[in-house]
């Protein structure tokens, strides 16, 4: 069942890679804005290790990010997101950083921004390594604030095992109203984005239920801390 | 990039010869292979600004080209190289693009340190 999205005192969205933010979470973000909820999108990598170059390539390996980062900014143009943070990491590289450092990252932004609510991915369902990594330190950082201090967070879950294990998302934002701003979104990581985005488009002018039931509910598990990832960090 | 014009890459890879040299060499079969694909045994390596000097430079083969570097201790070499280019810091970019234009193999050389 589709929900209504509660107003956040303020929102903080961490993702690895730019257009993490386009698929699963747009839509949502999009209405915070609207509503006049402070939202901070800290992108740690700009996805330099980007496999499609296209045919004929319209990048290089070395002009990938300087791609990447236009289409990043216009993306959060296209939310409507104002603070939008490049922490300067490298893609696929996240994991191997100092565990300690990336929990404090996560420590200073929250010191920093007090938000009501975390956007990020689920550790264990997230399937990229860098998804997995940014997670465990979204967690770790949380799991260090007294409980009642803690940001509630909406975590991304895809993995192939993630309904056998977690059920079905336990929040689910229905963001069809936004979903010109979420094709917007979509379209502006079009590196990432162009192949898909003719039939998805075509699909949802068509009225295909399965198309605008995908990108207009958007669906997110909370943290289930009685089932931690570790023990303490 | 371009198409490998072998007699043309072949003469990029001379002029770079007997240089000090940054290396960048990446394969991968990206991070998804196994998630689209269970069971798929996802392997790759990836090295950057590694230093390297090289005696002789080989382009080898029909296209997809292989491309190998005998180095005074050792080797370098990469597998299904497509296209290259050299760019406008004059580095040389070669790289192996499979048939949806996905990058499966990088072999960049460069005078000057790959951005981080």
């Amino acid at each position: 069942m589709a929900g209504t999205i509660e107003k956040e005192r303020s929102v903080l969205v961490v993702f690895p890679h730019p257009d993490d933010e386009a698929f699963g979470t747009s839509g949502t973000l999009s209405k915070y804005v609207d509503m006049g909820v402070p939202v901070t999108y800290a992108c740690l990598t700009l996805g330099e290790m980007g496999r499609n170059l296209g045919i004929p390539p319209f990048a290089t390996r070395e002009t990938l990010p300087e791609v990447r980062k236009t289409e990043l900014q216009a993306a959060a143009d296209a939310i409507g997101i104002t603070d939008l943070r490049m922490m300067g990491f490298r893609d696929k590289t996240v994991e191997f950083e100092d565990d300690e450092k990336m929990v404090k990252l996560i420590t200073d932004l929250i010191d920093e921004l007090d938000p009501s609510l975390i956007v990020t991915f689920y550790p264990g369902y997230s399937v990229h390594p860098d998804h997995e990594a940014t997670a465990r330190a979204v967690v770790r950082a949380v799991r260090r604030l007294p409980e009642d201090k803690r940001p509630k967070m909406y975590l991304v879950a895809f993995s192939n095992d993630t309904e056998k294990d977690l059920g079905q998302p336990d929040v689910v934002h229905e963001v069809a109203e936004m979903l010109d701003r979420k094709l917007r979104t979509l379209k502006a990581h079009s590196s990432q984005t162009a192949y898909m985005m003719e039939g998805l488009e075509a699909a949802i002018a068509a009225g295909e239920p399965e198309a605008i039931d995908r990108f207009s509910k958007e669906r997110f598990y909370h943290y289930r801390w009685h089932e931690d990832f570790e023990e303490s960090f | 990039m371009e198409k490998v014009n072998p007699a043309e890459l072949q003469r990029l890879i001379d002029s770079f010869a007997g240089k000090e040299l940054y290396i960048h060499l990446e394969t991968t079969n990206g991070s998804y292979a196994a998630h689209f694909n269970e069971g798929f045994f996802n392997a790759g390596a990836f090295i950057r600004n590694a230093q390297i000097r090289f005696e002789l430079g080989k382009v080898a083969g029909e296209a997809p080209h292989r491309v190998g570097l005998k180095l005074p201790y050792g080797w370098v070499y990469a597998q299904g190289i497509t296209h290259y280019e050299l760019d406008q810091h004059g580095r040389l970019l070669m790289a192996g693009l499979d048939g949806e234009g996905k990058l499966a193999v990088a072999l960049e050389l460069s005078e000057t340190p790959f951005a981080y």
